[in-house]
């Protein structure tokens, strides 16, 4: 089966209202141009669920989104994501805020077609008390209380990989895989971008067939995008781009979003390539050290 | 001997973890890693840690100068997931730095002022607060102790867990809360005091109990044991360690001024 697809017909399956999931973590390995696609695009009042970036952030100022569920929105260096900053203290969003733990157990429940699982994260905080559809039960086995985290069940999953083949073997060769497998376990479409497409027997050596983190079925569109992270990296390819974060983080403080997309967003992702430098200067950024 | 309030911190910081054993310390912020990298170096060489990315280490990486992490001692892959994993095991002890502590050790990252719906101050979010103080160990560290994060009241939105009995699980007791202490720029803090509440352990070099009751937003006990004990002062050995782990000072500019260990006296300026 060809899986591979244009960034706009394969968000088609977006509608308004819809439940997307967003793979990586802050300002990594984000797929960035499937976002900057969906931004172009009429699509509306979505709730997005993601370990937050630029991403969060985009989505939240265009006014595409209806709800977040997150734990945090964060580009690391810049420890606060400044467009979410500004949607959140202006009231523009409704948010779910959950622990980090939280979700990746909402994800699993999802994948696994449980309506919960349970867990002692968020008691005694205020997690438990500003969601309160997220109940607390008994348990058969002992005397606690529980925390019942619900399924996050997801219309679309969005991920960006390192490469994948045409019928949809996704490799993360990056040193760490996040929650994307669980993100694509959730949803019922999954769009992956890549870096690079390559032919299946790529993945005859096990040592690459060991960062396939999730089976082809689970994978319903793969768009071929290189430099498709940016500005969040895409390890080992390319490191996230500091500069334009900056960049992003005065524009959207002077103008907003308008000031953003005016300078940067472009009618698709060549002309927005174009804008940052072009590929080879995408694909040149170093690779953070910690 | 010199040495800067900074490195005084890390030291005191550093001994949360001496009866840890085998778990993973995670020290979030640059003078916390020092304080768990100083730890692993010297009094608990049992503990784990990772490379803030997606390894765990057999020696902590330096917190400056590192140009890549191809030569980093890896013990094993250790990515996000499996974080959690270890999380929720309970074997782990995080040193944090919270925007507000309030007197049940309860402590906020997520947002300032303002309602859920909008807050005044957005901050992190809550991160993964909530399940790290249900879950395992965790201590605090307070660059610069102050009413603005040790609040008068509850915090203003509550992240972690702490020995709140209007908050208190069903089924729990106190005693499965385990928070150590809190290291901040003039004092060590533990929640040893009568029922869990906050107690002065020892004041750092200098510092008098008014100066700390002054900047504290609560009630902080001292004990039995007045006066109280002084903060114990960095060893030769700790300070060239530190220097290894952090070739480039970055510690230096932690702190606002990088104010010495020791306080001069009343009236004589540097």
């Amino acid at each position: 089966m060809n899986k591979l697809v244009s960034a706009q017909d394969a968000l088609s399956v977006i509608q308004d209202g819809m439940t997307v999931g967003i793979g990586g973590w802050g300002p990594r390995r984000k797929p960035m141009a499937l976002v900057r696609a969906l931004l172009r695009s009429d699509v509306r009042d979505l709730t997005i669920v993601a370990y937050g970036g630029a991403d969060v952030g985009l989505l939240c100022a265009s006014e595409k989104v209806k709800r977040v569920v997150f734990a945090f929105v964060s580009l690391d260096f810049m420890p606060l994501e400044p467009a979410f900053r500004r949607a959140r203290e202006q009231g523009a969003i409704e948010v779910t805020e959950i622990d980090e733990g939280m979700l990746l157990l909402g994800l699993r429940a999802a994948a696994w077609g449980c309506p919960f699982i349970p867990t002692a994260i968020g008691l005694g905080t205020d997690v438990i008390r500003n969601a309160p559809h997220i109940q607390q039960v008994d348990s058969p086995y002992d005397d606690r209380e529980w925390v019942a985290m619900p399924a996050l069940n997801l219309d679309v999953a969005l991920v960006h990989a390192t490469r994948a083949d045409a019928s949809g073997v996704c490799e993360i060769a990056s040193p760490d895989h996040y929650m994307d497998d669980w993100f694509v376990r959730a949803a019922a479409h999954s769009i992956v971008s890549v870096d690079e497409v390559v032919e299946s027997d790529y993945f005859q050596n096990p040592e690459v067939a060991r960062k396939v983190f999730w089976e082809r079925n689970c994978t319903q569109f793969v768009v071929h995008q290189p430099g498709g992270a940016h500005p969040s990296s895409s390890d080992p390819l390319y490191g996230f781009d500091v500069a334009h974060f900056k960049r992003y983080a005065e524009l959207i403080g002077e103008g907003g979003y308008e000031a953003w997309a005016g300078a940067f967003l472009g009618s698709d992702e060549f002309a927005y390539q174009q804008s940052v430098g072009g590929l080879d200067a995408i694909q040149a950024l170093p690779l953070p050290v910690y | 001997m010199t040495f800067s309030l900074a490195e005084l911190m890390i030291c005191a910081a550093s001994r949360v973890f001496d009866e840890d054993g085998e778990v993973l310390a995670t020290g979030i912020g640059l003078l916390p890693r020092l304080a768990a990298s100083l730890a692993m170096s010297t009094t608990n060489p049992d503990l784990m840690m990772t490379d803030s990315q997606s390894f765990m280490l057999s020696k902590p990486n330096p917190v400056s100068g590192l140009t890549d992490h191809s030569t980093q001692a890896c013990e094993n892959w250790m990515g996000f997931s499996r974080i959690f994993d270890n999380v929720w095991s309970g074997a782990r002890h995080a040193l944090v730095g919270p925007s507000q502590i309030d007197r049940f050790g309860q402590t906020n990252i997520s947002a300032l002022g303002g309602t859920y719906a909008a807050p005044k101050v957005q901050l992190l979010g809550v991160r993964g607060f909530p399940g790290n103080s249900i879950y395992h160990a965790n201590s605090f560290f307070v660059p610069q102790h102050s009413r603005r994060v040790f609040v008068e009241g509850e915090c203003d939105v509550v992240c972690s867990i702490g020995y709140n009995p209007a908050r208190l699980p069903r089924g729990y007791s106190f005693e499965d809360i385990d928070i150590r202490q809190v290291i901040t720029n003039l004092c060590v803090i533990d929640f040893s005091g009568p029922e869990y509440r906050p107690r002065v352990v020892s004041l750092h070099p200098g510092v008098a109990l008014d100066e700390v009751r002054d900047n504290t937003g609560f009630d902080v006990s001292v004990g039995d044991a007045l006066p109280l004990p002084e903060t114990a002062v960095p060893t030769t050995e700790q300070l060239a360690i530190i220097s290894q782990l952090d070739p480039n000072n970055l510690r230096s500019k932690q702190l606002k001024g990088d104010p010495p260990g020791l306080r001069l006296p009343e009236g004589e300026s540097t």
